[in-house]
Parts: C-alpha cells; sequence; structure tokens
C-alpha cells in the first residue's frame, strides 16, 4: 500500500512526490493501459460526431451562462427544490459541509449509509468525518469499493482505482470478502462485488450522492452513472444527501441534450452510460421522502472572482483532460496531492486553496493544449495553467527581490541580454564556448549546474548548433533579383 | 447564516464582471435525418453492442411474442407495474402487479425475487440506444426496473427518435417527473478499463418492438 495524501495542505510538491512515483513501474503500466483503452474508445466516438465541435461550443456557452448568473440560478434551484419537496443546505466549507451531513442523518437515526461516488465528498473528506462519528459508510461503485476494502486513495476522476490491475484486485477482494477460490476474470470480480453489496442496497435506510448536474430551471438533479449502484443509492434507502458544489447548476433541463452527448463520450467513451437519473424532489410512493441537499462553496466564489480562471468552474468532470496529458499518463492521479488530478486537478486545486497550497501543480504541465483540445465545455487548461504561474511568481516576489536570489538574477541578465542584438549574438558565442564540458557524445546536455538543474533533473537540453540562424542568414548567398 | 454568506460571496464575485450577451447556443445537431426504418435500424445496433438484445413484434401478436421470449429464456415469475394493459399479459407465466400508490407497492425483497419485469417506455433514441422512462402507470416505480435481473421493455416503433435533442423536446411537458435514461444492461470499467455487463442493475435487457400499426393518437 502506497502511503498518499489527497489533502493539498500536506501533500509533497508535485516533482518529488512524481519522483517517487515514477519508480513504481506496476503502476506506471496500469495507467498507460487504462488511459490508451479510454482514449481509443473515446476518439472512436467523438470522429463519429460531425456537430462534435459545436456541440463543445454549446457546451461551453450553457456552463458559461450558468457561472455569470450563479447566484441567480442557484437560487432558483433551491427555490424550486424545496417546492418538489427537498430540503436545501448551504456549506460555505468543508467543514460545515460534514457538520451538515452528520446532522441530517443523526435525525434520521441512521447508523449507516450506502454512498455513490462521488468527488466533491472526497473533496470534503466526508467518509473520514462520519467514520470518527460513528457512521458506518459503504461505498458502492465497484472502483471506491476497491479503494476502500484497499484503505487507498482514489487516483482519477471516473476511475478512481485505475492505478489497480486484476492481480491486484483479486487479492484483495480475496482477502477482505474471504472468497478463497476467486478468480482474476474481471467478469468474477464483478460479480463478487455484486452480491457483496445487494445486501446493504436492501438494508441500509440513508444513501449520500454528489450530482453531475443541478437543473434550475426544474430543481432537479442528474446523475450519471454505468453500474446500477447509482440507481439503487437513488431509490431504495428512506433519505438521501447530495452534495454538489454550487457550481455545478445548469439553467434548464434541455441542456442536458447537450451535456449528455458530451459527457459520456468524453469520459468513458461511450456514445451513452448505461444509466442516467434525474429526478425532482420527493415523489410519493417512489424514491427517497427524506430528501436532501447541500451547495458548498469551499473556495469556489473565490475562484469565480478572477475572470480568467473562472472558466475553471465550467467543469464537467469528465476526465478527458487527465487521460491524454502526457504528465498525468506519467505519473498517474496521486503525484498531484489532490483529489483532483491532471491538468484539471492542477488549475483547481491551487484556485480552491486560495493559492495558499499546491502552488507547484500549475508548472506540472508542459503545456501542449492536448487537454483544451479534448476537453468537452473548452476550458482553456493551458491559458489557465501560465496564468496561475504568474500568480504564483507575482505572490513570490517578496522573496524573489533578495539581490542574491539566483533566479532574480538570471531573468535581469536575460532581459538585458535580450534587449539588445549585440548582446544577444554575444551570449549565443558564448554559450557555445561554456556548454563545451557540458554537452554529452549525442549532443546533448544531461546535467547543469546549479539553477539549471532543476531543468536537467527531468528533462535533456539540446546543445547550441554550430550555425545559428541569425550567423545563416548573414553568411547566404544574396539572392540575384525580386524584391529584397 | 450561509446561505447569505456563499450568496453574497457570490454576487461580490460576479459584481465586476461584463455581462456581454453569450453566443446563442446552436450549431449542433438538432433533428434526424434518417428514414423510419433506418432509425429503427441505427436503434437496434446500438442496443446490440450494449449487449442487449431487440425483438420485433406486430401489433396482433404482441402477447404471443412476450410469452415467447419470456417463456424461451425461462422467466416464468413476472413483476409489472399495475398499469400494464392486460392484453399483454399470458397465463403462462405467473404475473403479479406493483403498485405505484405509496404505501400499496410491493416490498423491495419480493421484487428482487421474481425472474424479471415487464414495462412500457416514454421515449427511446436511436443515435445513443438509450430508453427512456418517466415512470408511468405503464413504466412503474424507479425501483421496479432496478431490482430484478431481468428486464422486458415493449417500445412502439414511434417512440423511438434519432437524436437527443429531439428526445428532449419530446420530455419538455413532463420534465419534473422521475427520468431514467437506460442505454444497455448496467456494467462497468472499473477493472482495466474491461467493460463488463451487469453489476447491480438488470444484468438483462431485452426490448421488444412493436410495428407502427397504432395511430400516433391512441398511444398512453
Amino acid at each position: 500500500m502506497t502511503l498518499v495524501t489527497l489533502d493539498p495542505r500536506k501533500a509533497k510538491p508535485f516533482p518529488k512526490a512524481a519522483a517517487e512515483l515514477l519508480r513504481d513501474t506496476q503502476l506506471r503500466k496500469n495507467v498507460a493501459h487504462a488511459t490508451d483503452v479510454i482514449q481509443r474508445k473515446r476518439a472512436a466516438v467523438v470522429a463519429e460526431k460531425e456537430d462534435w465541435q459545436a456541440l463543445r461550443s454549446a457546451g461551453a456557452e450553457i456552463r458559461k451562462e450558468a457561472l455569470r448568473h450563479l447566484d441567480t440560478y442557484l437560487e432558483q434551484f433551491e427555490q424550486q427544490f424545496i417546492q418538489a419537496g427537498g430540503h436545501v443546505h448551504w456549506a460555505e466549507d468543508a467543514v460545515e459541509a460534514q457538520r451538515i451531513v452528520l446532522g441530517i442523518l443523526r435525525e434520521a437515526q441512521a447508523t449507516e449509509i450506502i454512498k455513490i461516488k462521488s468527488m466533491t465528498t472526497a473533496e470534503i473528506e466526508l467518509n473520514q468525518s462520519l467514520e470518527s462519528n460513528g457512521i458506518r459508510i459503504y461505498e458502492t461503485d465497484l472502483a471506491e469499493l476497491i479503494l476502500q476494502l484497499g484503505a487507498e486513495q482514489p487516483s482519477h476522476i471516473i476511475a478512481p482505482a485505475l492505478h489497480k490491475n486484476r492481480q491486484q484486485v483479486r487479492e484483495l477482494f480475496s482477502r477482505e470478502m474471504h472468497l478463497p477460490d476467486l478468480t482474476d476474470e474481471p467478469a468474477a470480480l464483478t460479480e463478487a462485488a455484486r452480491l457483496y453489496l445487494r445486501e446493504k442496497f436492501l438494508k441500509v435506510k440513508a444513501a449520500v450522492c454528489g450530482a453531475n448536474f443541478l437543473i434550475a430551471e426544474t430543481g432537479s438533479i442528474c446523475i450519471v452513472e454505468s453500474e446500477g449502484n447509482g440507481r439503487m443509492c437513488l431509490t431504495l434507502p428512506d433519505t438521501l444527501i447530495a452534495i454538489a458544489g454550487i457550481e455545478k447548476v445548469i439553467p434548464h433541463f434541455s441542456d442536458l441534450e447537450v451535456l449528455l452527448q458530451t459527457l459520456p463520450r468524453s469520459a468513458t467513451g461511450e456514445r451513452m452510460n448505461p444509466y442516467n437519473s434525474v429526478w425532482t424532489g420527493v415523489t410519493p410512493g417512489d424514491g427517497p421522502q427524506n430528501l436532501h441537499v447541500v451547495l458548498l462553496d469551499n473556495g469556489r466564489s473565490h475562484v469565480l472572482a478572477d475572470e480568467i480562471s473562472r472558466q475553471t468552474l465550467q467543469c464537467i468532470r469528465c476526465a478527458a483532460c487527465l487521460n491524454t496529458c502526457p504528465v498525468f499518463r506519467q505519473t498517474g492521479g496521486h503525484a498531484y496531492g489532490s483529489v483532483y488530478s491532471g491538468p484539471i486537478g492542477a488549475i483547481l486545486t491551487p484556485q480552491l486553496y486560495r493559492l495558499e497550497h499546491a502552488l507547484s501543480l500549475p508548472y506540472a504541465s508542459s503545456l501542449c493544449g492536448a487537454c483544451y483540445e479534448v476537453c468537452p465545455v473548452k476550458i482553456n487548461i493551458p491559458e489557465v495553467l501560465v496564468y496561475l504561474r504568474s500568480r504564483v511568481v507575482d505572490r513570490n516576489r517578496g522573496k524573489l527581490a533578495s539581490v542574491f536570489n539566483q533566479e532574480r538574477i538570471g531573468m535581469k541578465m536575460m532581459a538585458r541580454i535580450f534587449l539588445s542584438p549585440q548582446r544577444f549574438e554575444a551570449a549565443q558565442r558564448m554559450a557555445r564556448v561554456l556548454e563545451k564540458p557540458l554537452v554529452g557524445k549525442d549532443g546533448w546536455i544531461h546535467w547543469l549546474p546549479g539553477l539549471g538543474g532543476q531543468w536537467t533533473v527531468a528533462r535533456d537540453l539540446e546543445a547550441f548548433p554550430a550555425q545559428t540562424f541569425r550567423e545563416w542568414w548573414q553568411s547566404r548567398p544574396k539572392a540575384k533579383g525580386g524584391r529584397q | 447564516m450561509s446561505r447569505e454568506v456563499v450568496l453574497n460571496r457570490v454576487r461580490s464575485a460576479l459584481s465586476g464582471s461584463n455581462h456581454e450577451p453569450i453566443a446563442p447556443i446552436s450549431g449542433y445537431r438538432l433533428t434526424g435525418i434518417l428514414t423510419d426504418e433506418q432509425r429503427v435500424q441505427l436503434f437496434e445496433s446500438r442496443l446490440d453492442d450494449y449487449g442487449a438484445r431487440v425483438f420485433h413484434s406486430s401489433r396482433q401478436n404482441l402477447r404471443e411474442n412476450i410469452a415467447t421470449t419470456l417463456l424461451e429464456g425461462k422467466k416464468l415469475r413476472m413483476v409489472h407495474p399495475a398499469g400494464v394493459p392486460e392484453s399483454w399479459l399470458d397465463d403462462r407465466i405467473f404475473w403479479a402487479a406493483d403498485s405505484q400508490s405509496a404505501g400499496d407497492g410491493l416490498p423491495y425483497t419480493q421484487i428482487e425475487g421474481f425472474d424479471g419485469v415487464l414495462t412500457g417506455a416514454t421515449a427511446a433514441v436511436a443515435e445513443s440506444g438509450s430508453i427512456v422512462l418517466q415512470h408511468s402507470l405503464t413504466e412503474g416505480r424507479r425501483a421496479l426496473t432496478l431490482l430484478p435481473d431481468y428486464h422486458l421493455c415493449i417500445l412502439y416503433e414511434h417512440q423511438i427518435v434519432e437524436t437527443l435533442p429531439e428526445c428532449f423536446g419530446r420530455l419538455k411537458g413532463s420534465a419534473t417527473r422521475p427520468t431514467t435514461f437506460i442505454s444497455g444492461p448496467s456494467a462497468t470499467a472499473d477493472i482495466e478499463m474491461t467493460r463488463i455487463k451487469g453489476v447491480h442493475g438488470p444484468r438483462f435487457l431485452d426490448v421488444l418492438l412493436f410495428g407502427s400499426v397504432v395511430p400516433l393518437t391512441s398511444m398512453p
């Protein structure tokens, strides 16, 4: 078992955590395999949609509109939800949300709950908080069950146990469910989970879920899932508590006609996932009669205030950016030290913590832009990454003010060099001489001294060419005639 | 009160932003282009991809075809919503009706014990291979199509639309009803991204398509 913390306040900086995880070759194999499979499936079902770009744009506009008038839509949702027989709670932060959920469960005299996979509850560490108050929790999503039985942390937004392979799952289930003869066929493992959970579904009287979408117009909640564990939790218990970030609201019921085309294709590479549930409040004789929603801020209003990084909140948690990211595909999710990993995690996590924690994450990217290209709601993640880097630098300007700071001296020198063509050419010539002892036989620099070493610790640097472009330009044969 | 605190934070976060009108949400495909026959074929091939089976029936033979499908699959003890037409229910099968009135429904443990459930549907989408239930009298409460291991869904061909936007057009008037989109039997890909059919929801889904012999106006 790897000791991983996904609390950004305590997690190691990304380069450190990543360097450790990269040594786990099994983990890298598992992550590479899983992300390859999802990407291939996604590419196929996206390619067959001729209107894919229009769907992306429409999805982006729906989410932008929701955020631009978030207060109005939240109030509209609240009003409709209450009218339909539900109770609405507001939580400023994680601790308040935990307290609200515990209060509802105590009032309902519930000592155990069944739970649908929810990133928001992972964000607020709901399980730990409820368990310490004597509530027994049964995770019902297969991947979440794997993590719960193995006391592990999620590593992916959609497939949180993607870092485990079938042999590892077999070993775990066999031990925890007392099934010595279990094989490592995914079908057998799934069947074991089905039998293990069936009894809980029929017995446990309270459930906790997240929300994919809150619909302002109707006061409905939408849950997107595959296994049917979601439907079990949404219909069988008497008490149901949904915990949703305030950004999850969308204006209209019909907005789903766009988002339910883009979300499943982006998330699991399916034209449609097996089950979507949309329901509005309490229906007599059908489903939970004691229905609550907790609207969670926990840093989101702070993200909303910044017009460049506001787009982060457009996210519909499909995880396509994780699967396509060359960094995530090497490190897996745990290196990000947050339940939100990959490119979206790299921009969301530091912002949720008001740039007080997780400041290495905006740098955990090569800025290749693949994440933006696959995003179904067109979040320009590279733009936000660069913007957040600038804010991290601004924040550290105090430290940089020291005249002896290496980075500051380096940047000042670069600025002077770039200001004059003569200095620039001289610097190039000088560098070509100075680099000589560092260039390997293959023409690459693998090690740099001092501050430059931070670059070469994870990358190689190509040596300067024998002739620069400017030198070639000067020496080229002059064109005859034509325009100069 | 936290409500005011959160809403005020949101309002002040938005107060400085410029509110230029957003681009109109359009440009994606709203309506289908296929013929009736192609649409039904597309729906069938999608369900086939998901591992569900599709059968056809004429209106006259519906009762017989339902019975045959069930007998062949050895589904002899079936549950159904109380609103399902009597004419669908053949005597060779044991039928139990579930009431939707609060408090009158069968206990969950009993529903789970049946071989399967028979229902109608509200609509279906060819492009995504989805069946939409809004849990009306012929579709039953939500637990009814969830707990049994087998679901036989009776669908009129004209209930199938081609695109998701067309489907949402049809659902507009009933948006606040409980709504369930079912796209194949339950599945998971949580172990090595290998798709496994059948987890907690019904593991087996059959759809019986029923020719458009009946005029639209007499549909439930």
